[in-house]
């Protein structure tokens, strides 16, 4: 989506977008796998596991 | 936890580093720095080999300490050249000295093994000692652990609590966060990006912008030390060029440096540097007094968390919430960087 902001310009970066107003967060991997979550510590988690889970689907 | 060796802090600004010798622990290591007469910094272990005397209560002579006890003197290497009524001089008779780089204002000192020092790993804060921007700064000393700092900045939400009337608006508290890791390059950047926002007094009389404003307010945290929040301004619509430059935006930079004094205690130093009404001193004061009193506000709750965590039994179970995203983040990679620096402690 072109409205989330990216600042870093690494090969591997991770991001996690949260929307005041919503409690849900989204992770994205460097690899372009997405994840949502309510829970932080679960959402790095996953993060963290990349490749584990991560497939595009 | 304990501290992240091999690793470069901020031990002083330059300013404070003169022809006086002067003291200062950082992680644990009592240091001495004085400034050479060529006017290089040098930091040395501040414990006389002999019996421990603080070699900062001793005397500068040329470029060698004299011990203010026995009088053994010490060259810039740290080694001993002159031991009191004997002409040998022990082979073991040094004391340690450790890399430094002035930089950005900054003396920064490596904390490990010497050889492992690469100056071009040093975080950078350019703006601090740039003609183009005015700075205020500042240091606070904090009775308190450094993770409690990082865990504060990391997370500005608790402006709107701790900092009522200071900084912090609804609109902060209600803009979406990205929070991005580069993995490799160890930095935390959390984004809150305003694309329409009201513009608060100060910067509608500092930049002369009227009406409503495009307001970031960017977190770029290096671990273990530096702290960067980039605050940028501009008339609502007004973004940076494609080539990163900045022309028609307002910059303010806030640099904090993150520097563990014991495991208890933090040298908590603090900068604000501007791009905007370079000389008008009134602009200078407000800075300095709202970020100095933002900063004060911290200690005493920082001070009041640690007592609370010292007297508590271990296993103390946190509960972590969506802002804790970048934290979170934070205290993953310190933990690594500790982890690190053990792994290779000589055993």
């Amino acid at each position: 989506m072109s409205h989330r902001v990216a600042m870093l310009r690494g090969d591997t970066v991770y991001r996690v977008h949260w929307e005041p107003g919503t409690d849900l967060l989204v992770g994205v991997c460097h690899c372009g796998a997405e994840h949502d979550s309510e829970d932080p510590v679960a959402l790095w988690d996953w993060l963290l596991s990349h490749p584990e889970g991560h497939d595009r689907g | 936890m304990t501290f992240a060796r091999n690793q470069w802090y901020v031990a002083a600004y330059g300013r404070e580093i003169g022809r006086e010798l002067f003291a200062r622990t950082v992680l644990g290591e009592p240091l001495v720095f004085y400034r050479s007469e060529e006017g290089e910094v040098v930091a040395l272990a501040d414990r006389c080999v002999h019996r421990r005397y603080p070699l900062s209560e001793s005397r500068l002579e040329g470029d060698t300490i004299v011990c203010g006890y026995h009088g053994f003197t010490y060259d810039k290497a740290g080694a001993c050249v002159f031991v009191p009524g004997q002409a040998r001089i022990p082979r073991t008779a040094r004391v340690a000295s450790y890399p430094v780089v002035e930089q950005d204002s900054f003396v920064w000192v490596w904390i490990g093994d010497r050889d492992r020092a690469d100056r071009s790993r040093i975080p950078r804060a350019p703006w601090l000692a740039d003609p183009g921007y005015t700075t205020v700064s500042g240091m606070e000393p904090l009775a308190a652990r450094y993770e409690l700092l990082v865990d504060n900045l990391m997370d500005l939400s608790h402006e709107t609590y701790l900092h009522g009337g200071y900084i912090g608006t609804p609109e902060v508290a209600n803009t979406p966060i990205t929070t991005e890791v580069d993995e490799d390059n160890g930095v935390i950047y959390v984004s809150r990006h305003m694309a329409d926002a009201a513009c608060p007094p100060f910067y509608a009389k500092s930049t002369g912008i009227e009406g409503r404003i495009t307001r970031w307010q960017d977190i770029e945290y290096h671990p273990p030390c530096l702290y960067l929040l980039h605050s940028r301004v501009a008339p609502v619509g007004v973004l940076p060029e494609p080539d990163g430059t900045d022309p028609h935006g307002f910059h303010v930079e806030v640099v904090y440096a993150i520097t563990p004094e014991t495991e208890h205690s933090t040298h908590d130093f603090w900068a604000v540097a501007r791009d905007f009404a370079l000389d008008d001193e009134g602009v200078s004061e407000f800075l300095r007094e709202s970020n100095r009193t933002v900063v004060l506000q911290d200690v005493t709750a920082l001070d009041l968390l640690e007592r609370v965590i010292a007297a508590e039994p271990l296993g103390y179970q946190e509960l972590s919430i969506n802002i804790d995203t970048g934290g979170l983040a934070a205290r993953r990679i310190l933990k690594r960087m500790v982890a690190e620096a053990s792994e290779v402690a000589p055993v």
